[in-house]
């Protein structure tokens, strides 16, 4: 016991000390969360340099002025000039760009020319489609005799509010919120079997290269030796969980106090028209999950799958040799219930009780990433008993066998095994 | 008194009867060779008495007792043939935690350690990587971590291979201060000339099985062929006897194989009477690299596979 102990201390501490683990687990988030922050303060903000737009307006469609102000254009109108003549020159007048109407009739769908010296920006082009459309609206609007700005104030804005019902009373839900966090689980859920997976079969291939297997089965059974390392790998894999919620955690509440603005700006709604902030939706939708049960189920379905995984990974990395080609091989088996399971589990959150979400979410190989597309929505508790169940009974069963292969394969020089030599060291005795 | 006792040792592999039906006895506090040409089976012999492999049939005594892994791994220090290091582990943790594994405490294996990177002067290696070091420095830090936990029963399995003189003798020396201080050594190569050096009791094996069995002495008595030098200025003909063969003739010696039971002192007599003036006389024993050859040729170099039902 005392020594798988050590195994597990080294397999962690090699890990978690390097530079790379250090880089990986507090860089990452911190360059999400950067990226984030200066696109959402770059999209509030507005960038600062005006585009300068000329028009021609031959059809007169612009009569209202309101309708020509906007954030980032600088819009000036242009008499007495046809769109060759003035294709020439609108350079020369310190234009980015200019935007031709001919005459047209407004009930018809047209198209409009922008001359521009570069492409337009994607902003640019929308803003400049916005304020054609709404002026022929305009027009058309008041071909039929009604005022735009009566228009307006009739126009509806709906929302739907969900409310769930639940034993503990009701909670406002948001099915976005819902769907974000079980794609979340289940993306992550994904994404660390398979990391986590491969460098179990990394590092017993590299112990079996530099013979230092040979050395360390001399000291410890080979068993001991499996176990030691996928039990210090994922620990480090939980370490990388905890930074992260440590470090979403300081960001959550660091972020207002370094840019109150721009969290002032969030909590009133990007469109400034303070009708459902993003951040009491997402606040609301939070706390109408039942996060405590999500976050024990999400590491239970985290470690009993990465255990299972980590077995066949390992079996893998002992029966190769130096060759990379021979591994991928062999993991590529082993891959695809892994990504049978990431389909499964896009499909399951739109479709939470479907059979085939039901069968992924209870067969092992694919049950840690299906059960976390279900993950917000109400799961019988029956099934999630039977899926821990036969996720532990797969477990033990293939780090059984995986054990035996492990135990042979760590020894064996040259040639790759076949599939029959291997099922033969699996179910051999003793 | 014996510290090991193989008993009928066998291990089969799906092609090859790697050990087949191997026993010999190894005493407590001597240097015990184990030769035998490329894919003899000794590896698959060595990892069956260090626990690695459970034998097919036979057993192994260790002690007085059955080898059980388990509790005896604490007592053998094994170096196999390929060395094994953790590349991207620092030096000293890397001694402490393989002596760990057998069994010491922190304390303790840092304290061994330390003493034999003094002795072998590798001090300024502590905080060093593996990867950092020549083949012949990880040589002897391998050396040092497989005799650092003091086990009874060392088995070293090509120890010299990528040393210079130097290092070689340095660890030669450790080899016999050990062996004087009752560990026993368990000495794996086909490099002839270390074996006659260094080993008291030798075994040979060839394709699975025991082919020689005794010490060095005994050994090369067995084998030896009657052959004598005699140093002296010699005309050919001197040598018009029937009581030995001349197997070499040079301009200020020659190599003689006595026949017909003639001994030693007939051949000097026979000399003396024709008034040759001697220099020196000596029998000449057979190298153990000529045994080896002998025993292994006219065998298939190669190993080949085999199908073992």
């Amino acid at each position: 016991m005392n020594k798988i102990f050590l195994i597990i201390s080294r397999e962690y501490f090699t890990r978690v000390k390097k530079k790379s683990f250090l880089i990986t687990t507090i860089l990452v988030p911190l360059v999400i969360v950067a990226f984030y922050a200066i696109i959402i303060a770059v999209s509030l903000k507005g960038s600062t340099d005006e585009t300068k737009l000329a028009v021609i307006d031959k059809a007169n469609l612009f009569t209202d002025s309101t309708l020509t102000q906007s954030k980032n254009l600088k819009i000036s109108f242009i008499k007495n000039e046809t769109e060759q003549s003035f294709v020439t020159r609108y350079k020369d007048l310190g234009y980015q760009a200019f935007l031709y109407v001919p005459e047209f009739d407004v009930n018809t769908t047209q198209k409009f020319v922008v001359h521009s010296q570069s492409s337009l920006s994607l902003g640019n082009n929308n803003a400049i489609e916005n304020f054609i459309n709404k002026a022929i609206e305009n027009k058309r609007l008041a071909a039929q005799g009604i005022d735009p700005a009566v228009f307006k104030s009739l126009k509806a804005n709906s929302e739907i509010e969900n409310t769930i019902d639940t034993k503990d009373g009701s909670k406002k839900g948001s099915a976005g919120v819902a769907y974000a966090v079980s794609f979340a689980c289940g993306i992550l859920i994904y994404m660390m079997m398979i990391v986590y997976g491969t460098q179990v079969m990394r590092g017993v291939m590299e112990e079996k290269t530099n013979r230092i297997a040979e050395v360390i089965v001399s000291s410890v059974k080979p068993f001991q030796l499996m176990l030691g390392k996928i039990v210090g790998i994922g620990a480090v894999g939980l370490t990388q969980f905890a930074i992260w919620i440590v470090i979403m955690f300081v960001l959550q509440s660091a972020i207002p106090l370094i840019f109150p603005d721009i969290m002032e700006q969030i909590t009133k709604g990007a469109a400034g028209d303070a009708e459902a902030s993003i951040m009491t939706t997402i606040t609301q939708g939070l706390s109408s999950l039942p996060l405590a049960k999500i976050v024990l189920l999400f590491l239970f379905y985290f470690l009993a799958g990465y255990l299972t995984y980590a077995s066949l990974f390992a079996a893998v990395g002992s029966v190769v040799s130096e060759d990379q080609q021979e591994a991928q091989q062999l993991v590529f088996p082993i891959l695809m219930p892994i990504i049978l399971g990431f389909v499964i589990m896009t499909n399951s959150i739109n479709n939470p009780h479907s059979s085939m979400a039901v069968f992924g979410s209870l067969f092992p190989l694919t049950s840690p990433i299906v059960m976390m597309g279900r993950i917000t929505y109400d799961i019988p508790t029956w099934q999630i008993l039977l899926s821990m169940a036969l996720l532990i009974a797969t477990f033990l069963f293939f780090t059984w066998i995986t054990g035996k292969i492990y135990r042979t394969g760590i020894l064996m020089y040259g040639k790759k095994p076949s599939w029959k030599e291997m099922l033969k060291w699996a179910f051999a005795k003793g | 008194m014996q510290l090991l006792e193989l008993q009928n040792l066998k291990k089969y592999f799906a092609t090859q009867k790697a050990v087949d039906d191997i026993s010999f006895t190894i005493n407590q506090g001597s240097i015990f060779g184990m030769l035998g040409p490329n894919g003899a089976g000794k590896t698959t012999l060595l990892r069956m008495i260090t626990g690695i492999f459970y034998p097919d049939s036979g057993q192994v005594m260790f002690n007085g007792k059955k080898f059980d892994p388990l509790n005896d791994f604490r007592n053998i220090g094994y170096m196999p043939e390929e060395r094994g290091l953790y590349k991207k582990m620092k030096i000293g943790e890397q001694a402490v935690y393989l002596a760990r594994l057998k069994g010491l405490s922190h304390a303790e294996a840092t304290q061994k350690a330390k003493e034999w990177f003094v002795k072998f002067e590798m001090q300024s290696w502590w905080n060093k990587k593996v990867e950092d070091l020549s083949k012949g420095m990880s040589q002897k830090l391998q050396f040092v971590t497989t005799v650092l936990h003091e086990p009874k029963l060392i088995i070293l399995d090509e120890p010299f291979s990528g040393l210079d003189p130097v290092n070689a003798n340095l660890i030669k020396d450790e080899i016999f201060k050990l062996a004087k201080n009752g560990s026993t050594i368990i000495f794996s190569t086909h490099r002839m000339e270390q074996v006659e050096e260094i080993c008291d009791h030798i075994v040979l094996i060839n394709k699975g099985q025991k082919i020689l069995d005794g010490t060095v002495h005994n050994v090369k008595q067995d084998f030896k062929e009657n052959i004598y030098k005699l140093g002296a200025k010699i005309l050919p003909e001197h040598l018009m006897t029937y009581i030995f063969e001349v197997v070499k003739h040079e301009p200020n010696q020659v190599l003689l194989r006595l026949q017909h039971d003639a001994t030693p002192n007939d051949v000097l007599k026979h000399f003396i009477n024709q008034g040759v003036a001697i220099n020196s006389f000596n029998e000449v024993l057979p190298s153990l690299n000529d045994i080896f050859i002998q025993l292994v040729e006219g065998t298939t170099n190669a190993r080949q596979f085999q199908n073992v039902q």
